[in-house]
């Protein structure tokens, strides 16, 4: 294997672990958080309904195993045997647990969200979809506030072996924390990891009622398919710079309203290529000077709950006042003459971000957020 | 794009169907064969299990490039194909400019799994001296690369970006039958706030798995040894694991009639939830829903289409149900089609609006040996089948579509669909499917 590392959450206990197991319980932790800080509802009875961006779920090795096992059937194991084991009902279990739809309807009864909720993928641009439904809901008045969460819990062996048949992740080794390098000429993928992030959003007019502590605004949000390729953008740019063209205009925001860039920054050569090329192309001379850091040098690429996360950390550098660094930065790439505020977090004044998430299958959504208006 | 002045310019329209199943190709194969054929389960591939398989179907149609179709699994070629179905009905394909801004939600599984490469290292695994390193080195070796985008649930939605252009904006959606169900209401609601004009909206399964029959045998809910009518597998339930492939085209009114499009059904409500599944949960879900939209219903223009699998107790509390409404017809399609999860409500909307479009309902028992209303409603003791009447009795077209679901916990889901005529329109007899899902327990 030519990648033996990741970024995962091996400090939250989950038992059996599993990547749903896993998801929901980084999830559960993460809505905790969020729901609490927010004030809203009454424990288990949150006022609205969920979206939830999650891994897909597939029975894993260690179960498929473990019916092989019991089957008996030793060096002639076929799936009529496992399927034979699995209707002894031993397994009954693992049913509830690999069905697409668990983890939402567990957090669905535990926090009391209010209707069918909803389990998505947009692979790598799950989280910022989550955000983006739950958003949509509350401007057509359905609800005044949405639980939006994105979480991954999925690296085992396979989904890992996966990726890296893709030739999508780093070899850099050593050491594994310096292997995630957007942006710099020496990247070489991305380093899968694990996480959750968890907004609760909530309708201005509702939130200022309550006076609930608001943290920021979404804006606006945009989104544009990729029919050019399955793992690659168009070449020509349209289909990102679209996205953030979307996203601004949907926010009634132009290019100077930005003040910081918080990029899907994988650190793949292909999409680093790409994405600041379309930011060059929405941004134009400014992109030059419009400081743009990738929080995936640090965490890695949290795959499903990446825009969630990323939200999160767009939110905390406008309230904070901080922009964290693209860290492991050492060999500036010179196709990408931006400012990538290079391995120190820097001080700043930001008024409005824009987050971009982009997944395989042509997936493009970019979140303008801001501050409270005065 | 609304118009203050005319409420109807956001109504939610089905311009275009496409869908594929045990029972063919197209609206005209579906209504074909559930006027005249008897069920034909397959019990050969995976004996005991029952399961309904497509027929061959000539993917070169709707997806021309043959490196198109070795990048998919079949579930997504299934899917592809279908989406391409929906979009030649509503006249789109091919209009760059239209797609290009066509609005996409997709329900998808996914995971579709090797058979071979996964029984291979299993078997290999109990002499392997190293047990982990060997599953390692296997699955780099046995993995091919482009495997793991064919199992990838947002996959069908990008295959179809690709193959057919749809672009405007792409989001899957999981979670077994809620997800088509999902799918539909906020496509419908996104349309109805003006947020979008046009959506392809669907989703695709295939049959032909053993590692999903794996999977729902951990919990013992696929049928086998014996098939019978859905509502007749009390003492020997279970769901019959379909293929099938079912997109709608919704739009606007209004987006609709300025390209002169075709509208077969307005979809005028769909409704959902999710209930805890205590017992007595579901059909006391159902009632909420049906409390919701009943006062839009016109008496006697009324038909339920079922979604319910044939598994316990989910089928059984929906006949709970339905039994308080003995005078609208009930069709569950599952008989005939299968179950097949994500696509299942998008395919019963599909069959709904196709009998709103026509006016009428397939019989219960058309082709059917024996006489027996096989697909009707459970007849309750002493009461006659009020829903084989209303199918014969020909009625004028209906022209909207009602449709509510009702979502439990996912492992055992309800949902239930219905269609009515619409009041605000001038025929005087419009007849109206409607339409009810309910899922597997």
């Amino acid at each position: 294997m030519k990648t033996r590392f990741a970024g995962t959450v091996d400090f939250v206990p989950a038992d059996p672990l599993s990547s749903p197991e896993l998801s929901e319980r980084l999830a559960d932790l993460a809505a905790e958080e969020a729901v609490a800080e927010s004030g809203i509802g009454h424990r288990g009875d949150f006022p609205g309904p969920l979206f939830i961006a999650v891994p897909p779920i597939e029975i894993e090795w260690e179960q498929r195993r473990k019916i092989a096992t019991a089957s008996g059937a030793n060096a002639d194991v076929s799936y009529n045997d496992l399927i034979r084991t699995a209707a002894a009902g031993q397994f009954v279990p693992f049913h509830e647990r690999f069905m697409f739809g668990s983890v939402a309807n567990h957090l669905a009864d535990k926090f009391g969200t209010k209707g069918s909720p909803i389990s998505l993928s947009t692979a790598c641009a799950s989280g910022a979809t989550a955000i983006q439904l739950g958003v949509e809901a509350i401007r057509r008045g359905e609800t005044d506030a949405a639980l939006c969460i994105g979480s991954d819990g999925s690296i085992n062996p396979e989904s890992l072996i996966r990726f890296s048949l893709l030739s999508a992740l780093s070899t850099s080794a050593d050491p594994p924390a310096q292997a995630a390098k957007p942006f710099a000429k020496n990247r070489d993928g991305f380093v899968m990891a694990e996480g959750a992030g968890a907004l609760v959003l909530e309708s201005m007019e509702s939130a200022r009622a309550r006076g609930a502590r608001i943290l920021g605004v979404i804006n606006g949000f945009g989104e544009m398919a990729d029919a050019f390729h399955r793992t690659r953008s168009s070449p020509d740019g349209k289909p990102i710079i679209g996205c953030i063209r979307n996203a601004l205009a949907d926010a009634g925001l132009t290019p100077d309203d930005i003040d910081y860039v918080n990029p899907h920054g994988t650190g793949t050569p292909e999409n680093d290529k790409m994405e600041a090329m379309g930011v060059m192309a929405v941004f134009g001379e400014r992109a030059k000077t419009l400081p743009m850091s990738s929080n995936k040098s640090m965490v890695g690429h949290t795959l499903s709950a990446a825009g969630a996360v990323e939200a999160v950390f767009s939110l905390l550098t406008m309230a904070r006042e901080r922009i964290p660094p693209t860290i492991n930065y050492q060999v500036p790439d010179p196709a990408i003459p931006m400012d990538v505020v290079p391995n120190t977090a820097r001080d700043a004044k930001v008024r409005h971000v824009i987050s971009n998430s982009f997944g395989f299958g042509g997936q493009n959504v970019s979140l303008v957020m801001g501050r409270e208006p005065a | 794009m609304a118009d203050a002045a005319d409420d109807t310019a956001r109504e939610a329209w089905i311009t275009g169907i496409g869908i594929v199943s045990c029972l063919g190709e197209g609206p005209e194969a579906h209504w074909a064969a559930l006027n005249t054929s008897p069920p034909k389960p397959d019990t050969a591939t995976y004996p005991p299990y029952i399961i309904h398989k497509l027929p061959p179907l000539g993917f070169d149609k709707q997806i021309p490039k043959k490196g198109d179709q070795r990048q998919m699994e079949a579930w997504q070629r299934i899917g592809t194909y279908a989406a391409g179905l929906a979009l030649d009905s509503a006249g789109l394909k091919g209009k760059a400019e239209m797609l290009g801004r066509t609005d996409m939600i997709v329900a998808a599984g996914g995971g579709e799994r090797d058979i071979a490469a996964d029984t291979a290292i299993l078997a290999g695994l109990p002499a392997a001296a190293q047990p982990e390193a060997f599953l390692n080195e296997r699955l780099m070796n046995d993995l091919r690369p482009t495997l793991f985008l064919s199992q990838l649930s947002n996959l069908l939605a990008g295959n179809i970006s690709i193959v057919h252009g749809v672009t405007g904006s792409s989001r899957t959606f999981m979670g077994e039958e809620s997800a088509g169900v999902d799918a539909i209401r906020i496509a419908v609601a996104r349309i109805g706030a003006g947020q979008s004009d046009i959506a392809l909206v669907g989703g695709s399964h295939n049959s032909e798995r053993q590692d999903l029959l794996m999977l729902y045998e951990f919990g013992g809910f696929a049928l086998k040894d014996k098939f019978s009518p859905v509502w007749q597998r009390e003492a020997h339930p279970g769901f019959a694991l379909a293929a099938m492939g079912a997109f709608l085209v919704i739009e606007s009114r209004a987006h609709a009639d300025a390209r002169g499009a075709k509208r077969i059904a307005r979809l005028s409500a769909v409704l959902s939830d999710r209930c805890r599944r205590q017992p007595g949960d579901v059909t006391a879900g159902l009632r909420r829903l049906w409390g919701k939209i009943s006062s839009r219903l016109q008496p006697g223009k009324v038909a339920v289409i079922s979604g319910a699998s044939g598994t316990a107790p989910a089928t059984a509390e929906e006949r709970v149900f339905l039994a308080e409404h003995q005078d609208i017809a009930v069709r569950a399609t599952g008989t005939y089609v299968g179950h097949a999860f994500e696509p299942q409500f998008p395919m019963n909307v599909a069959l709904a609006a196709i009998a709103v479009s026509r006016g009428n309902l397939y019989p219960p028992d058309a082709g059917r040996t024996g006489g027996r209303a096989s697909d009707a409603r459970p007849a309750d003791p002493g009461r006659g089948d009020i829903g084989g009447s209303l199918a014969r009795r020909r009625a004028g077209p209906g022209r909207s579509a009602l449709k509510e679901s009702l979502r439990c916990r996912p492992t055992m889901t309800a949902r239930g669909a219905q269609s009515s005529s619409s009041p605000d329109l001038a025929s005087s007899r419009r007849s109206a499917p409607a339409r009810m899902t309910t899922g597997r327990t």
